[in-house]
């Protein structure tokens, strides 16, 4: 039943495993009719007229061509962009920032989330501080952490850590708080202790959550990385693309936002990839099936 | 007696921590003189001196707030319309998902760069920011919404002959309403941030733009109070959607609750 | 009552599904005509097609071959005549409507006015015993009291036939039994022509004035069978008559039968 939640619960405000909420389409319709194959070329037909449909307005000169460059021209800038040393430095002071930020936030919210979620004193006793603090957009503290680290990653991963660091903290809550009572008491009556039945109790149930919350950490993480890139100015391809901005140099700049989003796309099917891998061989997928 | 007794231990939960928290900033920052942390006494002084004074809010938070308001209104109202229209027929589903994926796995801020060079830097370009960033979690939303409603629902409707506008108002939409709601949600966060970025690149006035003004004139309480506003912001925000999200859904929950007993 | 000129007419009907594995027949051929004021049931093994029939005869669903001819106009998309009550009552009633509004919602489809659209609603929930909860929401109710909404909502759409669908395949034995007294009273307080699709074979006895019995798929009518119980039924009195227990045991073996796929069509 949770697990194919659309919506988040009452409560905490978490997203059950499976949400659509975050990304991308559930996997597989209620209705089975649909063929992959027909789809994928419709898919296929509709990438084609995106590029077509941007070819020609470009080439019409609808807008200033120093603005709205070819499509064709961008792709071949592209190219050329993949060829460069600068871009796969740019590319790597990118991906190793998502990288220590996604680590650091997932960590400090996994140890946060279960010290607290297991505490029920804390649990209560945070709420509220949790209710204020979580919908503060985190581009707020942008100045905050230029003016304490500077123009530095150090100031990008006060950003990159911030947002996804409650993402997961909220999920690890959600997750904890979804463990069945009932068998949790008979756990207790067989007489498991603390430990065990943390072992075979909560993690079991609070494993999909965590992973979930991971997914979408994950992309929140890399979009929030290029925004500190580009607005505090950190190395990497968001500070490049504001590099083309200024030039200005129009068919830079797009090739990089269409590499930003063939990253998003990557970080998203990844993830995807690990929660299943994770949640396939997981006893707590079978209430999925069940549902 | 008891009542009163267990709002009060409520009262107590909710309060203790942050009551706490700044108590302990305020300890922390006595006496001294740092120059980034400054006492939560001067931030209150700053944010009420400045921030509630009439000309910055006429000048910078009100229009900040217009835009963003303006601009997710813009953003659910198409990201709906569009999003039942593709839902709907799955031909167009299919020919636009794959591209609508990729639209969506763009960072939203890097179109601020494009946008700022497609349509100059004005309050035009900052609406165009809000909305095409926060427009696909409500539109890819809405679509799975209305592609997952239940078959059976869609049949008695079709039985009995429930269709066209009052089978939009009445079924495709309620039904997706769950759907759409979470991306609503999305749309909101994603709204602010997005204010908030707009205004940080090249403006002269905004939210955005004084928080960051502050922070390069190192008027720090001033940047801190700005901070402090735009986490209330959020909050509030925050605040409004669930209210409204109780209102919208109260079906979905209840129902979800009585399967759940 | 026009003896011979039957309200719903079914000739030669099939249906046959394109699968990734290729073709697969639902529905062989079926013929039957439905007369009005009838009471008919179509019982048969699981799998033999039921809910494609259903769909077929209810517009939902376009046959591969033959026709549905309700009330001399042939269907091709759902009749304004016809009212369905579907088996899974938790999915087909609408969670964010009230009874009330769940019941009026088609009356204000068909472009009823709302004072006669407010009078048919209260008539139909009172009909099924639902009168104190015009205001609750479905979810907030048992099973049994969501069928009666559904019932409701298929009365209060004055069709000239009602189609149900396995409507108590999902409750328990004593609200089945108040609901299938509730089917009765309906169709004769209202003289409304109902058919009545199930896969219980006590139940399509003791409901209807004739079995249909059909085969397993490919399906087609094996037997249509006239009920000579009395018209006045009762649970207790109309299943201990032993012409009730010749009847089921009839159709038990036909069904039988059916399944082992022995079965001779009975209409050429």
């Amino acid at each position: 039943m949770q697990l194919t939640d659309t919506v988040a619960g009452p409560g905490p405000g978490g997203v059950a495993p499976g949400d659509p909420a975050g990304t991308g389409p559930r996997a597989g319709g209620r209705r089975g009719a649909r063929r992959p194959g027909g789809s994928a070329v419709l898919g296929g037909l509709g990438v084609v007229g995106f590029a077509l449909t941007w070819e020609v307005v470009a080439w019409a000169q609808v807008v200033d061509p120093a603005y709205l460059p070819r499509f064709t021209t961008t792709a071949a800038r592209l190219v050329t962009e993949l060829g460069e040393p600068r871009f796969w430095s740019a590319l790597g002071d990118t991906v190793v920032t998502w990288g220590v930020g996604l680590a650091i936030a997932v960590v400090a919210a996994l140890v946060a989330g279960a010290v607290i979620g297991l505490v029920p004193f804390l649990r209560r006793a945070t709420r509220s501080t949790v209710e204020f603090l979580r919908p503060i957009p985190s581009v707020a503290i942008i100045p905050l952490a230029v003016l304490v680290a500077g123009l530095s990653r150090e100031a990008a991963l006060v950003i990159v850590v911030y947002a996804p660091f409650w993402q997961v903290f909220i999920q690890v809550l959600y997750g904890i708080g979804d463990v069945d009572t009932v068998a949790d008491d008979t756990a207790r009556s067989f007489g498991l202790g603390r430990l065990q039945r943390l072992r075979h109790v909560v993690l079991p149930t609070a494993l999909p959550y965590v992973i979930t919350g991971f997914r979408l950490a994950a992309s929140i993480a890399l979009v929030l990385t290029i925004t500190a890139e580009l607005v505090i100015g950190n190395p990497g391809i968001g500070r490049q693309i504001d590099v083309y901005r200024s030039a200005p140099d129009a068919p830079g700049l797009y090739a990089l936002v269409l590499v930003t989003g063939g990253l998003g796309l990557l970080v998203n099917l990844v993830t995807r990839l690990v929660e299943r891998r994770v949640l396939h061989w997981h006893p707590s997928v079978r209430r999925e099936a069940a549902a | 007696m008891s009542t009163v007794r267990r709002s009060l231990t409520s009262v107590g939960y909710a309060a203790g921590l942050p009551v706490l928290l700044v108590l302990a900033w305020a300890l922390a920052t006595r006496g001294t003189a740092n120059l980034y942390y400054p006492a939560p006494s001067r931030v209150l002084d700053a944010f009420v001196s400045t921030w509630l004074a009439p000309a910055t809010l006429t000048r910078d938070v009100l229009p900040s707030l217009g835009r963003f308001g303006i601009g997710v209104l813009l953003a659910i109202t198409i990201g709906v319309v569009a999003g039942t229209a593709i839902g709907a027929t799955p031909w167009l589903r299919a020919l636009l998902e794959p591209m609508l994926e990729f639209f969506r796995a763009i960072p939203p801020v890097v179109l601020v760069p494009v946008l700022m060079l497609l349509l100059g830097i004005d309050d035009t370009m900052r609406l165009a920011v809000i909305v095409s960033g926060s427009v696909w979690p409500v539109l890819l939303n809405t679509i799975e919404g209305v592609r997952g409603t239940d078959p059976v629902l869609t049949d008695t409707s079709r039985s009995y002959r429930v269709r066209g506008a009052l089978a939009y108002r009445y079924v495709v939409l309620p039904a997706a309403s769950p759907q759409i709601m979470a991306g609503v949600r999305l749309c909101l966060s994603i709204g602010l941030i997005l204010m908030v970025i707009s205004e940080m690149f090249a403006a002269s006035a905004g939210l955005g733009y004084q928080i960051v003004y502050f922070q390069r004139q190192y008027m720090i309480p001033e940047m801190w109070a700005g901070i402090l506003l735009l986490g209330l912001i959020g909050v509030a925000v925050a605040a409004v959607f669930q209210l409204v999200e109780r209102r919208v859904l109260h079906w979905y929950h209840g129902s979800r609750e009585v399967a759940r007993a | 009552m026009p003896e011979n000129t039957p309200l719903l007419s079914v000739r030669d009907l099939s249906k046959t599904y394109q699968a990734a594995s290729g073709p697969v027949e639902a529905i062989g051929s079926i013929t039957f005509d439905v007369r009005p004021g009838e009471l008919v049931c179509i019982v048969g093994p699981s799998g033999c097609g039921k809910t494609t029939l259903l769909k077929c005869l209810a517009g939902l669903l376009a046959p591969t071959s033959g026709s549905v001819t309700l009330d001399g106009a042939e269907v091709r998309e759902p009749p304004k005549k016809m009212a369905l009550v579907f088996q899974e009552y938790g999915r087909s009633l609408y969670p964010w409507l009230t009874v009330r509004d769940n019941v009026a919602l088609p009356l204000k489809a068909r472009g009823v006015p709302k004072a006669e659209r407010q009078a048919l609603v209260e008539r139909a929930v009172e009909e099924v015993g639902l009168g104190h909860a015009m205001t609750t929401y479905p979810w907030q109710l048992s099973g049994g009291m969501q069928q009666r909404v559904a019932i409701a909502r298929a009365v209060a759409y004055q069709p000239e036939i009602l189609v149900m669908d396995e409507p108590f395949a999902a409750v328990d034995a004593q609200t089945r039994a108040d609901l299938e007294d509730l089917v009765r009273r309906v169709w004769k307080d209202l003289g409304v022509t109902v058919l009545f699709v199930t896969h219980d074979i006590d139940e399509s006895v003791y409901l209807g004035e004739r079995v249909l019995v059909l085969s397993s798929s490919p399906t087609f009518v094996q037997e249509d069978l006239t009920v000579d119980l009395p018209a006045e039924r009762d649970q207790l009195t109309t299943r201990a008559l032993p012409r009730f227990t010749e009847l089921r045991t009839h159709v038990y073996e036909q069904i039988q039968r059916a399944k082992r796929g022995e079965a001779v069509a009975a209409t050429p």
